[in-house]
């Protein structure tokens, strides 16, 4: 009885830590690209933008219900996003819409 | 082949060794001045790429393409019947109009020029300011203008629905199904605009290894190009443009993406980068067309233009030489093909 009790305790510990932990994922912005074209991450995740070109890059969703804008991003900056919601995400640059990374957030 | 230049080395090794301020100074890390680069890796950058992604829910077909053709030169979709679209984007004019700036209903002028459409198949988004994510976005959208063809999709409709002959091309082009929507009039549009491609110039032939395509001089111009000219930092690839959005320096009150995308200052007086492809034949430049030759052009970049806290750190004076402006004219004058004349489609009754 006792060592179900801990092993119960420490399954639900388990999923509580589970539950909260996060994981940052570093994409880079070299040669007006992401350097991912895509990225699939878990509810919590944060996305951490590092611009490494020579030009200010933006990161923007019009994603409905994932809509968010970080601004302009000038050379040698970074900037983050967490991703609060599950479902699927179209990042992109207003200034180089070529410039894609569609999230999978699980 | 060698290249002596700056922004040559930030076009090939990319931005990891490069840092810009928005001054006007250009401060590279790990290469220096004079450092040599790839000609040929840069001449094989504009190798021509001709596969298409479709969306998948405008595949094209034969029937799909002729219908668009023929909506495209319709004027009977303008509420006034006098203008079609080819109006604006005038084959004999490689797809533009050859005016500064557009002409639309009652033949009033509009703010901006007319982009030709040539080479849509892989732009994303379309017009000057990006306010079109696709071909499809786009289409309808110089229809409802009221500045420019001026007609409500219902009307639009109503008449197409009233010329008999266009029931079976709709039938043909949707799966046997003759119903006339705004989007498949969108869709057929679009899917039509696909297959308006520049064909090869002399500059294809000198990339696939022709060497006496092009002049030696026109060889000196493609080097300033992707060089000192830092004109390849925009114009990239072989349609010649990034589909992006800068401030290159214009005096001007139309603040263009700005004017969409309105947080971000350097989105300011900001236009999409045209393709050069064919642009001897599709003066005046600019998105106004307040340039009315190349060699204008060049020298506005030359100048650097106005220095604004929106203007792109891509645009700074030059330092060129009239040798050097002559130089890049000879080169762009080798993006024009010899197309094979368009033949204009006998409308329906």
């Amino acid at each position: 009885m006792k060592i179900k009790s801990i092993i119960a305790v420490g399954t639900l510990l388990a999923i509580a830590t589970a539950a909260y932990a996060s994981t940052e994922h570093k994409i880079m912005q070299a040669g007006k690209k992401f350097s991912e074209r895509r990225i699939t991450i878990s509810v919590g995740d944060t996305l951490n933008f590092v611009n490494d070109d020579g030009t200010t890059h933006n990161v923007h969703s019009n994603s409905a219900g994932h809509e968010f804008d970080l601004g302009a991003q000038a050379p040698g900056t970074e900037s983050s996003h967490v991703f609060s919601k599950p479902g699927k995400v179209k990042v992109r640059c207003a200034i180089h819409p070529k410039m894609k990374i569609d999230v999978n957030v699980e | 082949m060698k290249l002596l230049g700056y922004a040559l080395a930030a076009a090939v090794v990319g931005s990891s060794v490069l840092a810009m301020s928005n001054s006007e100074t250009v401060v590279l890390v790990g290469l220096q001045p004079g450092a040599e680069v790839d000609l040929d890796a840069e001449r094989e950058s504009f190798r021509r790429d001709l596969e298409i992604d479709y969306p998948e829910d405008n595949m094209p077909n034969a029937a799909r393409i002729a219908l668009g053709k023929t909506l495209f030169f319709d004027p009977r979709l303008s509420r006034s019947g006098g203008q079609s679209c080819a109006s604006c984007h005038n084959p004999a004019f490689a797809w533009g109009d050859g005016l500064p700036v557009g002409v639309g209903d009652h033949l009033r002028p509009l703010e901006r020029r007319s982009p030709s459409i040539l080479n849509l198949a892989w732009a994303e988004p379309l017009m000057w300011d990006g306010r079109a994510e696709s071909l499809e976005d786009q289409a309808l959208g110089p229809m409802v203008a009221k500045a420019e063809m001026n007609i409500s999709l219902e009307k639009l409709i109503t008449r197409l629905e009233s010329i008999p002959g266009y029931a079976s091309m709709f039938a043909e082009a949707f799966d046997g199904d003759a119903t006339i929507t705004p989007d498949r009039v969108a869709k057929s549009l679009a899917a039509f605009q696909r297959t308006v491609i520049s064909g090869m110039a002399p500059f294809d032939e000198w990339v696939e290894g022709d060497e006496a395509a092009i002049t030696a001089q026109a060889v000196r111009g493609f080097e300033l190009f992707v060089g000192e000219a830092n004109c390849a930092t925009c114009h990239e690839g072989w349609r010649f443009t990034d589909d992006a959005f800068y401030d290159i320096g214009l005096a001007d009150d139309d603040l263009g993406r700005g004017n969409i995308v309105p947080n971000i200052e350097v989105l300011n007086y900001a236009f999409k980068t045209p393709g050069l492809r064919n642009i001897t034949q599709r003066g005046p430049y600019m998105h106004d067309g307040r340039l009315a030759t190349l060699r204008d052009v060049i020298e506005h970049y030359n100048d650097g233009g106005v220095a604004r806290p929106s203007r792109s750190n891509e645009i700074f004076p030059l330092g060129l030489d009239e040798q050097d402006i002559s130089d890049l004219v000879a080169f762009l004058e080798t993006l024009t093909s010899e197309d094979t004349p368009v033949e204009i489609p006998v409308l329906p009754h």
